[in-house]
């Protein structure tokens, strides 16, 4: 799906829209330059799954995880560079938990993203829009 | 009393004794920097090999530089969150091998109470501790800093207001919603190819810019968001001004640097960036504090060693009539001293750890 948004607003009910069609099991990729609106699309996500513990940018500490209507792992890759730092966190660990995982800067996993990864990218428009493509339907 | 502290739960190593809470008679800190410029960030795998590596070593030189040996140890504090979990563990065994074996208490302190406690340290008493060009750091504070007061705690992991009543006693009336605001500096310079760790150098390029080159909004200034900050916006904003210079919407890996500082002064926007984030963390600051009838505020965290930063609140708080507490630079890093002031008072308080205790990455105050 291809889905263009004006504003930040639109982009966290965007947010919401897909938080509601996610499963426990289902990773989400998120693909988008710094900037891009992840964290805002990632809060509307959260709001979808009850989540009422503020989602703050999980670089610092690479993995947060919240409890909601199921438990959301949102992970940040931002720091990392190399594929055998993101192995040794364990990160494909999460894929199998009976949860959401989102995944920030994805694009530094390359092949060891699952195949059933969810794929969301994020085109940068102008200052308030962005476009974003996913393979999957919500 | 004797306190051996020790902390590790980023990027710097560090272990301190420390006597009666507030006269550090030494403080060794290892910084892992050099390993992690390469990588443009901390990298959690080897911040915790390198922790591994230097924690004995550290310990031994903070007892050394106290002139002490671990049998005159009264107790062990250590910090066991928030941070990154396998560079806590590496403090926590530390701190509880030592514990367990001399048989004394193990106290486990969360590491933004540690950096509040950095305002109460006092100068370094041990004349064999010396640190290159300034050999006595005296914190003048000590007699001023006086209950209820208000901390700004700021770093690359943590953005809060938190209004202390008392020792122990926290209450936090804001925080960051998105990212700190140390992050939003190692972003906008790493987005820049200015270099990691970003705080210091947006901080010195922005004194040759000029701050109003650039007009960024001041994030959640309105009054429903309370104390709470936003920084992810504010970084947002930079790379829109940076993409609409380009008159593009992709921004080609590898020319950031060149293009901005090519067509717009690059010192000029650092600039403005840094003064957009200091006016939001002293506006709101004073604002709490002011709000809650409070007399003193002070800074605690890395990004207190913002010279922007330190000069504004002072400047502000004093136009307020307040007592504005700023603590020595040596003291606004990740330091094992603050962590050591921290565990006296909680051991005095009757808090000691059970050697069961667990590193925890989100621990709140």
């Amino acid at each position: 799906m291809v889905i263009e948004t004006a504003s930040a607003g639109e982009t966290q009910d965007l947010g919401y829209r897909i938080g509601k069609s996610l499963k426990p099991k289902d990773v989400v990729a998120l693909f988008g330059t710094l900037g891009a609106g992840k964290t805002t699309l990632v809060q509307g996500i959260a709001r979808a799954l009850d989540i009422v513990e503020l989602v703050t940018s999980p670089t610092f500490v690479l993995i947060n995880e919240y409890q909601g209507l199921y438990p959301l792992y949102h992970i940040d890759l931002y720091r990392l560079d190399d594929l055998s730092q993101i192995d040794e966190l364990g990160i494909a660990e999460y894929f199998t938990r009976d949860g959401i995982t989102l995944i920030e800067w994805a694009e530094k996993m390359g092949r060891m993203l699952p195949r059933h990864v969810k794929e969301i990218k994020i085109e940068y428009l102008d200052d308030h829009k962005r476009k974003f493509i996913t393979n999957f339907d919500f | 009393m004797l306190i051996l502290a020790i902390e590790s739960s980023c990027d710097e190593t560090s272990a301190a004794v420390v006597r009666d809470g507030d006269e550090v008679l030494s403080n060794v800190i290892a910084s892992q920097i050099e390993f992690h410029r390469k990588y443009g960030g901390i990298v959690p795998e080897v911040a915790s090999r390198k922790h591994i590596e230097v924690i004995n070593p550290i310990i031994k030189e903070a007892l050394d530089k106290a002139s002490i040996g671990f049998k005159d140890l009264d107790a062990v504090a250590v910090t066991y969150g928030p941070g990154l979990v396998g560079s806590l563990l590496v403090g926590v065994c530390a701190a509880k091998a030592i514990a367990y074996s001399l048989n004394i208490p193990l106290i486990g302190v969360n590491h933004l109470e540690g950096h509040i406690y950095a305002n109460f340290l006092a100068q370094i008493t041990n004349p064999k501790y010396q640190i290159p060009n300034n050999s006595q750091i005296t914190n003048p504070n000590i007699q001023t800093l006086e209950f209820p007061f208000i901390s700004l705690i700021v770093s690359g992991g943590h953005t809060m207001i938190v209004e202390v009543k008392d020792f122990g006693k926290y209450k936090t009336l804001g925080q960051t919603r998105d990212d700190a605001a140390g992050e939003a500096f190692d972003k906008v310079a790493r987005f820049l190819k200015l270099g990691f760790p970003g705080g210091p150098v947006i901080d010195k390029m922005a004194k040759e810019g000029n701050p109003k080159a650039v007009e960024f909004k001041r994030p959640m200034m309105e009054p429903e968001f309370g104390y709470d900050f936003s920084f992810s916006g504010i970084k947002t904003a930079v790379v829109n001004y940076v993409m609409r210079k380009m008159g593009g919407t992709d921004l080609p890996a590898g020319r950031q640097g060149t293009l901005v500082s090519g067509e717009t002064h690059l010192s000029d926007l650092v600039a403005s960036f840094q003064q957009a984030v200091v006016d939001t963390l002293v506006e709101k600051t004073i604002k709490a504090v002011t709000d809650n009838n409070i007399k003193t505020v002070c800074l605690a965290g890395g990004v207190s060693a913002n010279s922007q930063l330190r000069a504004q609140i002072k400047a502000r708080g004093e136009e307020e009539g307040l007592t504005v507490i700023i603590p020595p630079l040596e003291y606004t890093t990740d330091n094992a001293a603050m962590i050591g002031c921290a565990g006296y008072h909680r051991l005095k308080a009757g808090h000691p750890s059970d050697l069961s205790i667990k590193p925890i990455a989100g621990l709140k105050l």
